[in-house]
């Protein structure tokens, strides 16, 4: 079995379509390995029969020899994604219930692609969150925990937990302002957030609309360009979706990158890094210059305003995507006598602590007298940190980032939202410019936690930030597989 | 307690909460007004930029909203849309009585 | 109360004096689209509740709009048409509130940047004067679901149906000054609205409502506070509404109060406005851009498509009416209020008697329909059919009064007036030979009268032209009748 699960996806997927291996074969080795991980609390809603179903129907498909690209491949889904049929909760008691009657586009792109659910993954209560600590149903605890619980990171923390664990080849995540980078950093593994656009947002579950973005989370870089491929795609569905085609990810894997030029930004090193962090950015830099890449020292003024923005935009946006939660539709209902009552007990109970805190922070900057000073003032900091981007894209091909000022915390460590906020600065700025950036890991710590680097390219460069990401990603060679990983 | 710049009240946290239809229990409503504050003081930062001459992003996508043909290509799925609501009678959704 | 002698349409006569109404009205007009304003759902629909809902429209989690082109294009002509600045770029915002008929918790709308600007509209007041309104804005927004509170003691139902059809808010200027200037000005939007296609103005099924602002003010004086009286379905609500909520207004006033800005209410059955029965804190809506939809742009070449396809608005086609066929102001103002009207009437005069045609429309025809209930558009009488008519009676063929029996007779069997008129042998006769038989009948036959008239009696030529009319089965041309007459009798 050990060796059903060495394999990522990329080999995987040439063994399937080699027929060495079944996909039933494959899907059981996963599910063995969830329940054998099952502690970890990735997975909230496991879906085996179904699981098993989709993967005879992959072998079939394989004999028949048409199989999709990721025919046979299990994977676990963020309950952010509605799943036809399947429940989808988005890691509240609010959708406890919540059968959608329809797929989301992004999933609906893999499953039409061949690939196999494995079941829904627990993720920080509408994606509002940094440790996976605010799902309904509880914390999902990080492979690479020893003695003490440690946090995957979040929002996207069960679909990190999951690849991190082997108890799923790939997953799907959304990052709003870090939440496929920043999970994937304290995992050990690789998290890609495209550019804003890329991905189909019909059907995810909307937390800031002007920000999210659903992505895949893999062992490689190479397994990442794969799942891209699936995923991403323009739907006349969502307004915002971009009308562009995305060329094959995986021909850009072995480009060389000679002559491209790496910015490195000051203003992402400063106090409060850890120093094994600033050690590995640095070796980075240099895997990168021997690779024959120009490193070039830039400068982005406006990024330490980065937090602020995102903490007035994204939950104001909330406050607004999450007003359809009121129990007249769908999700739990709280009875009472008056609409009003009904309205504010369902929502004050079925809304935990910290989306509470981020709509009532949404509602508050949007409110009459406050919207200037705080909303739009935003917005027009927003403008200036994306042209902080645009400026600097003038002259580098991509910005070489850590991807968090610090590894994996204690589960329960971290009390003050305000202190949990501090995790995504380095993540936050490229989702307020809409840019695609991966975070992929490049060692471990003295504490023997993973410690994750990011690359950031202009608008629509996923091809050849996936040449970046996979020569920074060859040069670390990191290959530790995680403690609590299903063996 | 720490030095909280206090930027909300609890009549203005009850008065937010009023309108995002939120039930805050009393015990509660000290430690969010102080949650709120820190937050708010943490954003209010962004006084230190000069954004006088600066319009606020629209989007980032850089492409223009797309035009939909008028065609009727949806609708006629009363059961899906009743599917998951907590009650509905003869096709209506039911909530408790609004007096206008 | 109101010594309603002396007082100009507008006025309220209260005891420190008389007082201004100063009015301004939001009018919320259904785009005549086949489906919704952001989504595919139809935007017609029957009875069975929440048939014509889309997931879109029913706010499930992760749906997202997309915008109709034809809703655009309706705004933009409704712009041109009421000759307002076209906003080549506007934003969509959401204004957020609860509410059970509203699902997504926001209703989408335009606040800062709508997509037409300011215009104005010429309307006629019933003195025969014209006066002109100014317009504010117009913006696209969604219309809300419908709420039953009455179906059972504790529950309202509600029903998504109407959620997200697409509404263009006319939002007129302060400029109007009384109740019938404000049913005037319905009536004009209405009538545009309907002459473009954009909205057919159906005010009982509600795909036209207008929302009033009132306020009152002793002239010179500042605008007063005002207050909006919400959903008037009717041009007759409206004008009670408004006559209602200015005496209330002056009464508190005089009493030494102060007008609280709010929202009401026009009770149909009392005739009097009342608050809505809310709770006091005001809506905060808190608009902001909506993120789900970018910045709604076009080219002025699209906009200039878009205006060659407009026909021609009621007062061009009122000048030309007036200029071209002959017809006086009145009667052409009456025909430009449908557009069905006009089109009818164009072909109907076409290449014969303008005035003619107008007067046999706008009394005969109208009147008839009216009489037996028929619509307009089920009109048994064409335009053609019509048109003949008049050509007959102007030829001469028959008489004036002879043409009404065959109009009564098109009315019921449709057949064309030429037919009836053979069918029935109705030609009128103007054959002198043949007049003068039937005067020479009558004469003979009324000797003493004769002797009367001779004498003096001049009145009496009547009785002789009536004879011979009788005699004649109405059939004699009577201008004839009259002349050979008097010739006759001298």
């Amino acid at each position: 079995m050990s060796d059903l699960l060495n394999l990522d996806l990329s080999s995987a997927q040439k063994s399937l379509k080699n027929r060495e291996i079944s996909s039933v074969e494959l899907t059981k080795a996963y599910l063995d390995a969830i329940e054998k991980t099952s502690s970890l609390g990735a997975y909230i809603d496991l879906q085996k029969d179904y699981a098993l179903e989709m993967a005879k129907n992959s072998d079939k498909k394989i004999n028949q020899g048409v199989a999709g690209p990721l025919e046979g491949i299990p994977i676990g889904v963020k309950d952010m994604f509605c799943t036809k049929g399947i429940k989808t909760t988005a890691s509240s008691k609010i959708l406890e219930n919540f059968y959608p009657t329809y797929e989301s586009t992004v999933t609906q792109n893999l499953w039409n692609d061949g690939a196999v659910m494995l079941g829904k993954l627990s993720c920080d209560e509408f994606a509002m969150g940094s440790s996976n600590e605010t799902a309904a149903k509880g914390n999902v605890i990080n492979p690479w925990s020893k003695t003490i619980p440690m946090s995957p990171g979040g929002s996207s923390g069960g679909s990190a937990a999951a690849v991190a664990s082997r108890s799923a080849l790939a997953a799907t995540g959304t990052d709003t302002g870090g939440s496929i980078r920043q999970p994937a950093a304290f995992c050990g593994i690789t998290g890609l957030k495209p550019t804003y656009g890329r991905c189909s947002r019909w059907g995810i579950v909307a937390f800031s609309s002007s920000l999210d973005q659903a992505g895949p989370l893999t062992r490689t870089v190479s397994d990442a360009a794969i799942m891209l491929n699936s995923m991403a795609g323009y739907d006349n569905k969502d307004s915002t979706s971009a009308n562009l085609e995305m060329p094959d990810l995986t021909s850009y894997l072995d480009k060389s990158i000679k002559g491209k030029k790496i910015g490195i930004p000051k203003e992402y090193t400063q106090d409060g890094i850890s120093q094994d962090i600033v050690s590995f950015y640095e070796t980075s830099i240099q895997f990168l210059k021997d690779s024959g890449a120009e490193i070039i020292p830039v400068s982005l003024p406006h990024t330490k305003y980065a937090l602020p923005v995102y903490y007035i935009i994204a939950p104001a946006e909330a406050s607004s995507n999450l007003a359809r939660y009121d129990g007249v539709r769908y999700g739990t209902r709280k009875e009472a006598e008056s609409l009003d009552d009904m309205y504010e007990l369902t929502r004050g109970e079925g809304f935990g602590d910290e989306v509470q805190r981020r709509i009532m922070i949404g509602t508050y900057v949007l409110s009459s007298g406050y919207y200037d000073a705080y909303y739009l003032k935003a917005q027009k900091v927003r403008r200036l940190i994306k042209e902080d981007f645009d400026n600097t894209f003038e002259n580098v091909d991509f910005l070489l980032t850590p991807s968090t000022p610090s590894t994996a915390f204690e589960l329960g460590q971290k009390q003050d939202p305000l202190t949990m906020y501090l995790n995504d600065i380095f993540t936050v700025p490229a989702s307020l410019a809409g840019l695609p950036g991966i975070s992929i890991p490049v060692g471990l710590d003295k504490a023997g936690l993973p410690v994750g680097i990011q690359l950031i390219a202009n608008s629509f460069d996923e091809p050849n930030l996936i040449s970046v990401a996979h020569t920074l990603e060859k040069s670390a060679n990191f290959n530790v597989i995680a403690q609590g990983a299903a063996k | 307690m720490s030095n909280i710049k206090s930027i909300v009240d609890i009549p203005t946290v009850n008065k937010i909460a009023r309108l995002a239809r939120l039930q805050i229990p009393e015990k509660n409503k000290q430690n969010l007004t102080n949650d709120l504050n820190n937050i708010l003081e943490f954003v209010a930062q962004l006084n230190e930029v000069d954004t006088s001459n600066v319009e606020p992003l629209a989007s980032v996508t850089g492409h223009k909203l797309p035009l939909r043909n008028d065609e009727v290509t949806d609708g006629n799925i009363e059961q899906l849309v009743l599917k998951n609501a907590p009650e509905s009678s003869s096709g209506f959704f039911v909530v408790p009585k609004v007096i206008e | 109360m109101n010594d309603t002698l002396n007082l100009k349409p507008g006025q309220v006569k209260g005891d420190t004096g008389i007082w201004e109404m100063v009015i301004g009205l939001e009018i919320h007009a259904q785009i005549s689209s086949k489906s919704k304003l952001f989504s595919g759902a139809s935007a017609s629909f029957g009875s069975d509740a929440n048939s014509s809902v889309s997931l879109v429209d029913a706010a499930m989690p992760g749906m997202l709009p997309v915008i109709n082109k034809f809703c655009v294009e309706q705004a933009v002509k409704t712009g041109l048409a009421l000759n307002a600045q076209i906003n080549n770029t506007s934003v969509f915002d959401r204004k957020n509130y609860f509410y059970a008929d509203l699902p997504q918790g926001y209703q989408i709308s335009q606040f800062t940047k709508p997509i037409v600007g300011e215009g104005e509209i010429v309307i006629d007041l019933d003195d025969g004067n014209q006066t002109t309104i100014g317009i504010e804005r117009l913006h696209l927004e969604q219309d809300a679901g419908k709420s039953l509170h009455d179906q059972h003691p504790t529950k309202s139902f509600i029903d998504l149906n109407r959620t997200g059809v697409a509404l263009m808010e006319i939002v007129s200027k302060p400029d109007i000054r009384s109740p019938q200037e404000a049913g005037a000005y319905v009536k004009k939007i209405r009538s545009i609205l309907r002459y473009i296609g954009a909205c057919d103005g159906n005010m009982e099924e509600g795909s036209l409502r207008a929302d009033c602002n009132v306020s009152v003010r002793k002239q010179g004086d500042a605008f007063g506070t005002r207050c909006e009286i919400k959903n008037l379905n009717s041009i007759r609500f409206i004008i009670q509404a408004i006559q209602s909520e200015a005496e209330r207004q002056v009464d508190i006033i005089e009493a030494g109060g102060k007008i609280k800005q709010e929202t009401r209410l026009f009770d149909t059955s009392t005739g009097e406005t009342r608050s809505m029965r809310s709770k006091e804190d005001a809506h905060d809506y808190r608009y902001f851009p909506d993120p789900d939809l970018l910045p709604l742009e076009f080219s002025d070449s699209w906009v200039k498509e878009i205006k060659g396809t407009l026909p021609e608005l009621p007062d061009t086609l009122k000048k030309r009416l007036v200029n071209d066929y002959g017809i006086t102001d009145y009667d052409a103002s009456i025909l430009v209020e449908e557009k069905d009207f006009v089109d009818f009437y164009l072909e109907a005069a076409n290449g014969v008697d303008g005035k003619l045609t107008a007067n046999w429309m706008i009394t005969e025809l109208f009147g008839a329909l009216k009489k037996e209930n028929i619509m307009f558009l089920n009109s048994p009488v064409t335009p053609q059919k019509l048109g003949e008519l008049i050509a007959l009676i102007s030829k001469g063929v028959i008489s004036g009064k002879i043409a009404k029996d065959v109009f009564s007779d098109m009315m019921v069997t449709k057949k064309s007036p030429s037919e009836i008129v053979k069918e029935k042998g109705l030609e009128q006769v103007s054959d002198d030979k043949a007049i003068m038989k039937l005067i020479d009948k009558v004469i003979s036959e009324n000797q003493d009268k004769v002797k009367d008239y001779l004498g003096g009696k001049d009145k009496l030529l009547g009785f002789f032209v009536g004879q011979v009319m009788k005699l004649s089965q109405g059939k004699a041309n009577p201008g004839l009748v009259n002349k050979l007459l008097k010739e006759s009798l001298k």
